[in-house]
């Protein structure tokens, strides 16, 4: 059965815009979270978020792609360049149809299409931009990727709010499985804070009015939105190989996505068998997980339900929990292919970076949470997880990959 | 990935009609159903056509509640799936939630009511700023649409893999292929797979005025969607939907059900040149169809019947015209070719699987559904593309294909499974 | 925006038009360029598409769909605007 392992990273993060940088930043704890730069939001409920600063688009896109692209796709297309260069992949050499483009997607591009409504409605049809017909839609950064490097295997783009994103790596995972592809680019990119997108992310009841993101704290009151993009380079460990790679980060070695019950249903609810299922996938026992990066929504019902997951998989207490995420904010879609990211490199350089501003966590939730300092370890196993709202669960195990 | 997946249960909303049987009526009678807008006053707009369903919420059975919570396209995919999870006569009730997944495909989800919330919020697109004191409470699900397959997975209690799979005009194939591949695969035995669009409003009418791709044959509705007539220039708007049960072969064998068609292959590809352009030699489709030939262990030649993209552009049309040609030789010359298209309109993410249900009731009907308003061919256009009459004849193999913007090109084959009459 | 009574469009115009809506690279657009190809500039269809349309909303002239050089097209614009005066 194929093996199918990670050879390029690209990361576009509120604290780090570049794998190293947003690795350091994470390790040293430097937050990403601030006042809202990219409009005045003080009319708002609430005024932090996890945003990109100083992000130059014409510093890292051809210009010609400026008119036609939403922020969100040109983080997308940033961090598919970081991943591809990171990987050392030169897609000329390498035969078309084997490369594929899978990636996930919560909000579209929508600070443009937020424009081009307003031109619409205030100005007339006319107004309205020809590239709007495709810059708003969620298979766009599935497209523009394609395009930019000529990947011409299948394609995909995936919307399942926060879980999307481990998804996309799943699905990649599939296609490289089922040998539609040796090589796919994944993962996902989001951005929504133009005014009508931040009031929209803060509608879904999820946010901190406070600012403050405290996964699985006591005191909990809900997340902050970041937005960014991680893209991998998921590949065939055979065809990798070939090709002469010498780095690789580490390997995919399960996914598996669940539904939630209804609300108000006595089932239980399917986060824990993802992760029972990835397990499976990968073929490892819950002891043999050295690390997980949790879902770790910060409102403390869901956190609960995660702790109890976690709980009843490794056993109170039975594994470092950590959510790096704290310094960024939820990316959506990004986010679990972010926290892919830091778990590969958590495996590289044995340390289990913490959760900032988590202080007190409830007893009952019996998780052994990383907080304050890195804290170093023999890693070879992580489990990420990604909850979306509604009800989707993702989980995903990377581990070393000895050649 | 061994295991057969056929289709056993389905349920349609398409333009001129309500379900399933009037659909099929209005393709084998070569009728339209393309109309001027009524949804809003399209008078401003270059194009003032679209393919509307009259859709009765009520009437098909959603209650208030629902009504409000649900955006118009996740109704349309409820609706649907409840016909399609009657029609299998499958006992969800008996499966085990977990080995049961959904995957939906749109494209633009819930446009109308982003639509409807941003007028509302922006003061009628006077203000920039928006007030969050007059945010609706559904607001995030229209952000990002996850609701539509959290719907449908809640109204037949799937607890396995439930996804929303956006890749634009093409998604209705590749959610649907994508439930193939998850059945196929052991992840699921039953998924309820299918698409669902309702883009027939103001933001999404203006971004396809811009780029010239829709009709603006505004004095002419019931004949403006011309798939590979020679005056076609565009294609026209609709909305509508499909839902399938989908489950493994020998399932479906073992409880008597009544099989519609196996999904014997399945394939996209990029074609990694232009967000809305094509290039002219259909290079990609046509890697698509082989691909998912290949899958089914079919020469072109088995293939009784292409469903065409046929948009009705005429960049589309000689697209995909090529890629037949060179996906299926001298084949493409002697098989039926049509575009349904011609009379419910372009549906963009839903209308995959609209067409996957026109070409399994081809298969039960054994009749060839027309491309209607085919008065004279574009002389580039020169495959038998069975212009304004239904065919009957044996229909036992299908390709049906996709194209969309962002350069998806996907196939796929059904196929009547042996021992099926 | 314009005045279209008293205002013919310069290659300039077109140039700022060009950058604005489809973007370009350093030193594209320079140069004497009249008889370049919009193709050869890197512009496509949908390129010239989201010019023509600005141009059409500032100038109020409707560009044909087969103009192919930016002599071409601004011989399209000046020779439809209204004599100056």
């Amino acid at each position: 059965m194929t093996t199918t392992v990670f050879t390029g990273l690209g990361v576009v993060a509120p604290n780090g815009a570049g794998t190293e940088e947003f690795w350091s930043a994470t390790l040293e704890g430097r937050s990403g979270i601030a006042d809202i730069t990219a409009f005045d939001a003080s009319g708002y409920p609430a005024r932090q978020a996890g945003e990109v600063r100083g992000f130059d688009p014409a510093a890292h896109l051809p210009n010609r792609l400026l008119p036609q692209t939403d922020r969100s796709t040109r983080f997308a297309l940033t961090a598919a360049e970081l991943a591809l260069a990171d990987g050392g992949v030169d897609p000329g050499a390498l035969v078309d149809y084997d490369m594929g483009v899978i990636t996930a997607n919560a909000f579209g591009g929508f600070e443009f299409t937020h424009r081009e409504f307003a031109k619409l409605w205030s100005k007339g049809p006319q107004f309205v931009s020809v590239y709007e017909s495709f810059a708003w839609f969620y298979a766009v950064n599935t497209g523009q990727i394609s395009i930019r490097h000529q990947l011409r295997g299948p394609g995909k783009a995936l919307v399942a709010e926060q879980a999307g994103g481990l998804d996309a790596l799943g699905h990649a995972r599939r296609a490289l499985r089922r040998g539609e592809a040796k090589l796919v680019v994944t993962g996902g990119a989001d951005s929504a804070l133009d005014p009508w997108g931040w009031a929209a992310q803060w509608s879904g009841g999820r946010v901190a009015a406070s600012g403050e993101y405290r996964p699985f704290d006591r005191t909990a009151s809900g997340h902050v939105p970041g937005e960014g993009a991680a893209i991998l380079v998921l590949e065939d460990a055979d065809a990798a190989r070939g090709r002469g790679v010498s780095r690789v980060y580490g390997e995919l070695a399960g996914q598996a996505s669940t539904f939630d019950p209804p609300p108000g249903s006595p089932r239980p609810p399917a986060l824990r068998r993802a992760v029972e299922l990835a397990l499976a996938e990968a073929g490892t026992a819950p002891a043999e997980v050295d690390v997980v990066f949790a879902d770790s929504a910060g409102l403390p019902a869901l956190d609960r339900g995660e702790a109890e997951a976690l709980r009843e998989v490794f056993g109170a207490h039975g594994v470092p929990v950590t959510a790096p995420k704290a310094l960024t904010g939820r990316l959506h879609s990004a986010g679990g292919p972010l926290d892919v990211v830091a778990a590969l490199l958590s495996l590289r350089d044995g340390v289990i970076p913490p959760t900032a501003n988590t202080d007190d966590v409830p007893e009952e939730y019996g998780i052994d949470l990383v907080r304050k300092a890195p804290r170093e370890a023999r890693l070879s196993t992580a489990l990420v997880l990604a909850r979306g709202t509604g009800g989707f669960n993702s989980a995903a195990v990377v581990r070393t990959y000895d050649h | 990935m061994s295991r057969r997946v056929v289709i056993t249960g389905m349920g349609v909303r398409a333009p001129g009609g309500s379900g399933t049987e009037e659909f099929w009526s209005l393709l084998a009678a070569g009728r339209t159903a393309t109309r001027r807008i009524s949804f809003f006053d399209p008078t401003p707009f270059r194009s003032q056509l679209a393919g509307e369903c009259d859709f009765d919420a009520g009437a098909e059975g959603l209650t208030p509640r629902e009504v409000r919570r649900m955006d118009r396209a996740t109704q349309f995919a409820v609706v649907c799936a409840r016909d399609a999870v009657s029609d299998s006569r499958l006992d969800f009730g008996a499966l085990d939630p977990s080995r049961v997944g959904v995957s939906l495909g749109s494209a633009v989800a819930a446009a109308t009511s982003l639509e409807r919330e941003y007028l509302v919020l922006s003061d009628a697109g006077r203000q920039w700023e928006v007030d969050p004191g007059y945010l609706s409470p559904h607001m995030y699900d229209y952000l990002t649409p996850g609701k539509m397959p959290a719907e449908v997975a809640w109204t037949v209690g799937a607890e396995g893999p439930v996804a929303l799979v956006s890749n634009g005009c093409t998604s209705g194939l590749d959610a649907v292929g994508n439930a193939v591949q998850l059945i196929a695969d052991g992840t699921a035995d039953v998924m309820l797979a299918g698409a669902a669009d309702t883009p027939v409003t103001p933001v999404v009418v203006a971004s396809f005025d811009a780029i010239k791709a829709t009709t603006n044959r505004n004095d002419d509705p019931a004949h403006a969607s011309r798939p590979f007539d020679a005056s076609r220039n565009g294609f026209v708007l609709a909305e509508g939907a499909a839902v399938f049960v989908l489950e493994e072969l020998e399932r479906a064998r073992a409880r008597g059900a009544t099989i519609y068609a196996e999904v014997s292959g399945y394939a996209t590809r990029l074609n990694a040149y232009h967000m809305t352009g094509l290039k002219t030699d259909g290079r990609e489709m046509a890697e698509a169809i082989r691909v998912a030939l290949d899958q089914s262990r079919l020469n072109a030649d088995a293939i009784d019947y292409v469903n065409a993209h046929g948009s009705g552009t005429v960049q589309n049309d000689r697209h995909e015209t090529a890629a037949f040609k060179r996906a299926l030789g001298d084949h493409a010359y002697r098989t039926p070719i049509s575009s349904i298209k011609s009379m419910v309109g372009h549906s963009l993410g839903a209308i995959g699987s609209v067409e996957i249900a026109a070409c399994a009731l081809a298969m039960k009907h054994n009749v060839v559904p027309p491309t209607a308003n085919l008065y004279r061919s574009d002389p580039e256009c020169d495959l038998d593309y069975v212009p304004l009459t239904a065919r009957e004849q044996r229909v036992d193999t299908v390709l049906t294909v996709g194209s969309g913007f962002g350069g998806f090109q996907s196939a796929m084959l059904l196929r009547r499974p042996e021992g099926v009459s | 925006m314009s005045d279209p009574t008293t205002t013919t469009m310069t290659l300039d115009d077109l140039r700022r038009i060009l950058s604005e809506s489809a973007g370009s690279e350093g030193g594209q657009l320079d140069g004497d360029i009249l008889d370049t190809a919009f193709t050869e500039l890197g512009y496509d269809s949908l390129a010239l598409l989201e010019t023509s349309a600005v141009i059409q909303r500032e100038y109020g002239v409707e560009i044909p769909d087969k103009v192919a050089t930016p002599r071409e097209l601004l011989d399209s614009v000046n020779g439809s605007l209204p004599a100056a005066g």
